[in-house]
């Protein structure tokens, strides 16, 4: 996409995060869409285009009374908002609509008005990985990690410190869930999961949503908000089984996004202030820093361990506490967007001083896809 | 609780059918001789429709696995490895490996494993693996 063309002018999430057992996910959608439409000062008759996963574009658009010249339902997992504000940029510049509005919702804690979670038995996750046992993500996306960790020589203790400098940064979050300082011995004496995850290496299970509203830059400069705009964007998928990823110590998917969005935004790895990794579970930032290159293969590990990714660190790391300590419904990936959208407003809880440039990557399903949009604040 | 089983397809079909008469059947291409897994009725490599059902060795080593310490309920009570075994002939395989203890000690990554089919129902087999002699 043509760089620096498009930019978010309304972002927000819901009213209320974490334990919301009286909003059904439709509810948490609508909630997080007027709060965006009120953050750019627009209406419902004001929006052209709509996209949406988990619940399906024709639901958002029709609670909302929104009546569309364009609706993406992109549904691959957690990331599938970066791929909408990927199309969704493209579709301005295309003409496609004028003013786009993204939303996620989800009931993960309280599951109201939520579906259920299973693989049809002919699906080729029915029949070549539901058999033997696997159940949630805990038990799915963990399942390459051994081999990485041999491969590079990474301990359970290097995984538990991913958690613990996201807690750090949760702590100056004051929408966290998880506030509180935690050790790597804290994180290695929680209850087991699925070794060698323990409880603090996996991902919050909470309620909330989030929405982003994009038009072109040209307009931006009219709405109330300091316009963010989009800089680079990338997407991939590669597998819908975990069991089938090309390399187990890399996500090719990761890789692919990531390059598109470095050569479309024309930046090298030195110009990013602040990265936002969607973090599932704490094995997530170590695969994105390298998969986006800004560490090699292993070296991510230590490059956490000597606080580059901590607070003062010289690349600021899921900065909201991340899916490990802030919040995570089930699809992280909007609120990795809304906190890169914050940094670039310079509205963050943990704000990086004089940051221009903000990475946003996300990963859906079980490394099954990846969007990445890198943000500016300059144009 | 019955264990959760798969349902056949017809592009899947020969290899449950190996499954449940106690072999191990894999899909290569004729053309540029990839073999592949899951199956499909072409190459993913190459794109041939020319491939073939071939009898694979059933060898491999253990490549990847969590121990599932939170059961699901068709599975028993105890803990379980959730298990990926890389094929002698190259693919990746998601599995159980049983024969042995399910603890990290006797779960050693590139140890050899051999297939053992074990019968669900009169039509499904699943194909877990055990420790092989090296």
């Amino acid at each position: 996409m043509k760089q620096n063309s498009v930019a978010v002018v309304g972002a927000a999430e819901t009213t209320r995060m974490g334990k919301i057992p009286d909003v059904s996910v439709i509810g948490l959608h609508a909630d997080a869409a007027l709060n965006a439409m009120a953050d750019a000062g627009l209406k419902p008759s004001d929006i052209d285009g709509v996209a949406t996963a988990g619940i399906s574009p024709v639901e958002l658009a029709h609670y909302l009374g929104i009546k569309p010249t364009y609706a993406d339902g992109t549904s691959v997992g957690g990331c599938s908002f970066m791929l909408h504000v990927r199309h969704a940029a493209a579709a301005i510049n295309a003409g496609l609509a004028k003013t786009i509005l993204i939303t996620h919702g989800e009931s993960g804690r309280s599951r109201v008005g939520a579906g259920g979670f299973g693989r049809a038995p002919s699906s080729l996750m029915g029949q070549f990985e539901m058999p033997y046992g696997v159940t949630s993500p805990p038990t799915m996306f963990t399942v390459p990690v051994l081999r990485y960790m041999k491969t590079y020589d990474v301990t359970e203790a290097d995984l538990a410190y991913v958690s613990v400098v996201q807690r750090e940064w949760a702590a100056l979050n004051p929408r966290a869930s998880f506030k509180d300082p935690i050790t790597v011995d804290d994180v290695l004496n929680s209850p087991m999961i699925a070794w060698p995850f323990r409880m603090q290496m996996c991902c919050l299970v909470t309620d909330g949503g989030g929405a982003l509203i994009l038009t072109s830059a040209d307009r931006a400069k009219d709405f109330p908000q300091k316009p963010v705009y989009i800089l680079g964007t990338g997407e991939s998928v590669e597998t819908p089984m975990v069991s089938q990823m090309y390399d187990f110590t890399s996500s090719t998917a990761f890789r692919i996004s990531g390059k598109k969005a470095f050569d479309e935004a024309g930046i090298t790895h030195a110009d990013v202030d602040h990265l936002m990794i969607y973090d599932a579970f704490a094995h997530l930032p170590l695969y994105g820093l390298e998969d986006l290159g800004f560490c090699k293969p292993g070296e991510a590990k230590d490059f956490i361990r000597e606080r580059n990714t901590a607070i003062g660190g010289k690349l600021p790391l899921n900065t909201n506490g991340g899916g490990l300590s802030y919040m995570h419904s089930g699809m992280y990936g909007m609120y990795a967007l809304q906190e890169s959208v914050r940094q670039m407003r310079g509205t963050a809880a943990a704000q990086v001083k004089d940051a221009k440039i903000s990475i946003a990557h996300g990963v859906g399903g079980m490394f099954a896809a990846s969007g990445t949009i890198i943000f500016t604040n300059e144009r | 609780m019955a264990r959760i089983l798969p349902e056949p397809t017809p592009e899947t079909r020969h290899f449950w059918d190996g499954c449940r008469e106690g072999e191990l059947r894999l899909q290569r291409c004729t053309e540029c001789k990839t073999t592949y897994f899951p199956p499909r009725a072409f190459c993913p490599a190459c794109a041939s429709r020319s491939v073939e059902v071939y009898a694979a060795s059933g060898r491999g080593v253990l490549w990847s696995y969590v121990i599932n310490h939170r059961p699901r309920q068709d599975m028993g009570t105890e803990p379980y490895a959730i298990a990926v075994v890389k094929l002698e002939e190259g693919p990746t395989m998601m599995t159980n490996i049983v024969g042995c203890p399910q603890t990290p000690e006797a779960l050693v990554l590139d140890m050899p494993v051999k297939v053992r089919f074990e019968k669900q129902t009169d039509d499904i087999s699943l194909p877990l693996f055990e420790p092989a002699k090296s």
